[in-house]
This record gives C-alpha cells, structure tokens and sequence, in this order.
C-alpha cells in the first residue's frame, strides 16, 4: 500500500511536471521514437504487404519474417544492434532503438496488410478486372479499401507493442519515459519505478484506444457483409 | 461479332486440354449460349474472350479485331461483363456500382447520372437503391444491379456467367424474362454461360453444347438441335421431354392448321349435318364473315331450319397464332372435345387444331 500512495505522490509532484527530464519531456520523447518507428515500419511494411496480397507471389517471404520477428525478443536486438549502430558511428539513443523497435513493429503490419488484401473475395476482384480496371485501380480503389480495417489492427497492435516496448531506449541513453523505471532501479526509488511503469501503461492504453477510434473511421460504409479475416 | 477460330486452352500442369480446337461464331444481335456440364471449359472460353484468360493457341476476335492485339483493359471497358455472384464493390452504393464502367472512361457527372437513371428504369429497379448498398439488396435485386452495371456505357458485346444463377427459379424467370425484353430492344451481341438446358432453350438464338474437354458436340438454333441432336451425349444433355421442349418453341402460327367442319349461320341445318359427315365429326363450327362464333351440334340443330336459329357454343379451348405448340398441346388435353379453335386477331377463324395434328408436327 506504501508504494502505491508513494508512486502517487511522485505522479502529483509538481517538480515532476516541469523542466528539462520532466513527465511532459519525457512523454515527448517516448511519444516520437514510437510515432516515427510505427511510421518507418508502415511505410515499408503496407505496400510489401499489398505488393504480395495482389499478386500473390512472396507469401513465404511474410510467414518467414512476422514468424521470426515474433520469435526474437526486441532486448535481444537491442544488444545485437548497439555494437552496430556504434560502428557506423549513429551512437547510442536513436537508432538502436529506431531498430530494435522497428523490427517489432513490422511483423503485424505486414502480416494484416497481406492477409486484408489476400481475404478480398476474389469474384469481387475478378468482376472489377473484367470491367477493365487496371492492377493499380483494383489496389487502390478495392483491396486497399477493403482490406483497411485488417490493416489498421495491425497497426494498432504495432504500435501498442512499439510503445510498451520503447521503455528499453532507456537503456542505450535515450529518454522517453522508461527513463523513470531503469533511473528508478539504479538509486532504488520504488515510487519513481511504479510511477514511469503506470505512465507507460497510460500511454499504451491511450494508444489502444486512439487507434481503435481510427479504425472504426476506415471501415467502409455497406461493410457489413465484408468478413474480417484479419489476424 | 464475336469469332472463336481453332481456340485452345490448356491450363499449366494439366495434360487435359480445357478448351479443344473450339471454332465457334456469334453473329451481331445474336445471343449465344454455351452449355455443358461442369469442366466443358464453358466459363473458360468466356474468359478468354476478355483476356480474364489467355488461350494457348488459336485466334479471337471481337467486331473483327484480334482481342490478343488489344490492350487488355481497354478491351474489358468495351464488354459488358456479369458473373454468377456478381462481384459488386461492397463498399460502393447502387449507383457507384453501376456508375463503375463510365467512370473509368472518364464520363462527366451528369453524363453518367443520367445513364444511371436510365438503367434503373430499363432493370425496374426502385430509386431509394441507389443509396444502398449491395449487402442491403436482394438476390434479385443484385443480380439486376450487375446487369445493369454491365450495361451501364453500352458495350455491344456481353459476356454473361450464369447471370441468373444465385436465386431461386421464381426469380430467376422473371429475371430471364426482363433481360430478353430488354436484349429485344438493344440487340447486343451476347455470349452466354449456362449448366442449365432449359434456360439455354429460352436465352438462346443458338445453343453451344460442350462436352467435357472443351468438345463442341453441336452448335445450332434450339430448335434444330432440339429436333436433331447430333448424337448421344447431346440427346442425354437434352434431357427427358425433348418433344415437349421443341413444343415450347414453336408457334401456332407456324404450322397450317386444319380447316375443319364450319358453316355460316345462313346455311341450312341439312347442310350442317352433311359437313359434319364428311368430316367425321358430331360438331361443327359456325363462322360468320370470317368471324367464329362457336359450335352446334346434331342435338341443337334438331327441329331447326338454319343454323342460326340454334345456339352456338363456345368452344372450350382458343388459341392464337403466339400460343406455343406446348401451351395448344395442354389446352387440347384439358379439353373434354380434344379440339381447339385457332383464331387470329380477335375472333377470326382460322381453323381448328388436335392433338394428331401436334404430333405430327413433333415426328417430321
């Protein structure tokens, strides 16, 4: 019960709210490593995973990777990257996070882009050829359409996860909020650890729920005989 | 219009051919019904005509051009195309729908409303649906969207996949019905795909049977294939009660009736009892400037001078010159004399029509 009303105490602290490594920083920081890892990974992993719904060729290439990018513990690709990243002289903070993230994040998006463009009934798709629209016309204004709800719940579940898991930039200097839990670990401030782990849970629930708004915005209208077949 | 020469298809990792040496031509206005059981490469061919598929070998051409020398999805805006299940835009309304094809010719908005208005009238469709969407309409009502979609920028030629085929036979009759109205009117050149005999008896100008393989057993009008199938497989495709399908197809019109025993009113009941003898009947009709006005017999003649003075009956069965050989067969069958009368344009005798005579029509 002490560490609770303590990790209250720390979240209501007026210090806390104000200046340089402040929450609203901090907030800051986690917010835009995760908004432009999720963005990285959806602007290379929709169109491969539209590429390969619409033509049906390279489905092998999605199990493979969302199979392996599921099994590799993002830790793990943290401390494989870091040596890495330090070579080529990016550093420590960003871009063994952006990585570490990145590959987290573009296994679901991938894996419902291709699974929304693939479950597209075909008979849809083939009475729209035989009116004489072109591929990039049946991508566009059918599979792409149809397929966005799928698209955007793996969308969501990227960047649910990319926000859990950017607590670990921390770890390679970088900020973000789970400067609060490792910080707190290293001085053994339980109320500092609680606080950062419940602004973290916040944050990835408030994401949760923004993007379950978005989707809702993307289903098509007359959708109701459209089957979700997403993963 | 549509000209198939020597077509072949064979699919990748097949050693059957799907379709096999197929020549086959549909003339301008004409509707063509290709018919077969399942794996007669039927849909195949159809595919083939708007490059959904590409033959192995042999030549297709649309209004006189190689469709393989064309770019292919100009070539598909320029055909309408109706498949069984449809296939409309479920995330598009009732006149996105139909408004598909003249959107991608880039027609201007108030062009492609009013052809869009025209064709909701043309398939009885009601205005409130163009607002919805496809999975708030009937089957029937859906299967009337893709045929209006189809020919939504006037394409002559049609491609049509079992079109009818997702709703029930009720439906799907009055769904025939209207479209040969309305191919009676716009005479397009249609190719069309059905398993089903009876229904390729009533769309068709000529009938296509396939057989398994992609074999053309017969390629005919579907009266003639009706009265001479070209050999077993299709007699068996034709089904039980050929001679009652051949019925349905002709007319009245089109046979010569017999005259049969008639007087006028004027001639004397002496004379009614001697045309009855001559022809072998206890009846005869009584026909005034033409015109029918029923029958007497022996009994109502009895006592009377001329036959006006007695009372003459309707017969029990008319028929006119539109009446099928089939509708004239159920109406002779049904009637307790065996004998119709045939009149034309109103009450005009033309003569009376039996059974015999049907039959005979049905053996030449």
């Amino acid at each position: 019960m002490g560490v609770i009303s303590e990790a209250a105490g720390w979240l209501t602290d007026p210090a806390n709210w104000s200046g340089p490594g402040a929450i609203p920083h901090r907030l800051f920081e986690h917010v835009q490593i995760s908004g432009v890892t999720v963005l990285a990974a959806a602007l290379i992993a929709i169109p491969a995973g539209l590429l390969i719904g619409h033509t049906g060729k390279g489905r092998f290439l999605v199990v493979t990777l969302s199979n392996v990018g599921r099994a590799i513990p993002s830790f793990a690709i943290l401390a494989l990257t870091l040596p890495v990243t330090i070579k080529l002289g990016l550093g420590l903070g960003f871009w063994p996070t952006f990585i570490a993230l990145f590959v987290l994040a573009v296994p679901p998006i991938l894996t419902n882009t291709y699974v929304g463009v693939a479950g597209v009934d075909r008979d849809i798709v083939e009475a729209a050829r035989g009116m004489g629209m072109a591929g990039g016309q049946v991508l566009r204004r059918l599979e792409l359409r149809l397929a966005a709800p799928v698209i955007m719940v793996g969308l969501r579940t990227a960047a649910v996860e990319v926000v859990a898991t950017a607590t670990l930039a921390a770890l390679v200097a970088w900020g973000g909020l789970g400067r609060y839990i490792i910080d707190g670990f290293a001085v053994r401030d339980d109320a500092r650890i609680l606080g950062g782990a419940i602004l973290v849970a916040l944050l990835a629930i408030a994401t949760e729920l923004l993007m379950g708004r978005v989707e809702r915005l993307v289903r098509p209208r007359g959708s109701s005989s459209i089957r979700l077949r997403g993963a | 219009m549509i000209r198939l020469v020597d077509v072949v298809k064979r699919f990748p990792n097949s050693t059957a051919l799907a379709v096999d040496h197929l020549t086959l031509e549909v003339e301008e206005g004409e509707t063509a019904v290709l018919v077969g059981p399942s794996g007669c490469g039927k849909t195949t061919t159809m595919k083939m005509i708007n490059r959904l598929e590409e033959p192995t070998s042999g030549s297709i051409y649309v209004d006189g051009r190689d469709v393989t020398l064309q770019d292919p999805v100009a070539l598909r805006r320029g055909i309408g195309y109706v498949i069984q299940t449809i296939g409309l835009l479920p995330h598009r309304t009732v006149a996105q729908n139909i408004a598909t094809v003249p959107e991608l010719l880039g027609w201007d908005g108030s062009r492609i409303q009013g052809r869009v208005k025209e064709l909701t009238g043309m398939l009885e469709l009601s205005r409130e649906l163009l607002s919805r969407y496809p999975s708030e309409l009937s089957g029937g009502q859906r299967q009337r969207v893709g045929v209006a979609r189809a020919l939504a920028a006037d394409p002559p030629v049609m491609l049509m996949d079992e079109p009818f085929g997702a709703v029930d036979p009720i439906v799907r009759a009055r769904l025939q019905d209207q479209f040969l109205d309305i191919q009676d009117r716009l005479k397009k050149t249609i190719l069309f795909v059905t398993h089903d005999i009876d229904e390729a008896i009533k769309m068709a100008d000529r009938i296509a049977i396939l057989n398994a393989g992609g074999i053309l057993e017969q390629y005919d009008s579907p009266k003639e294939i009706l009265r001479e199938p070209a050999n077993d497989f299709v007699k068996e495709f034709l089904g039980s009660e050929r001679g009652l399908k051949r019925l349905a197809l002709m007319k009245v019109g089109e046979i010569e009736v017999e005259e049969g025993p008639a007087v006028s009113p004027e001639d004397s009941a002496g004379r009614a009892q001697g045309v009855m003898q001559t022809f072998g009947t206890t009846w005869v009709s009584v026909v005034k400037d033409g015109e029918l006005l029923g029958w007497v017999d022996s009994q109502s003649l009895a006592g009377k001078a001329t036959v006006g003075e007695a009372t003459a009956r309707r017969f029990s069965a008319y028929l006119t010159a539109e009446s099928s050989l089939r509708e004239a067969l159920d109406a002779l069958i049904t009637s307790k004399t065996q004998v119709a009368a045939v009149v034309w344009e109103g009450q005009r005798y033309r003569g009376i029509l039996t059974a015999e005579r049907i039959s005979t029509e049905i053996v030449s």
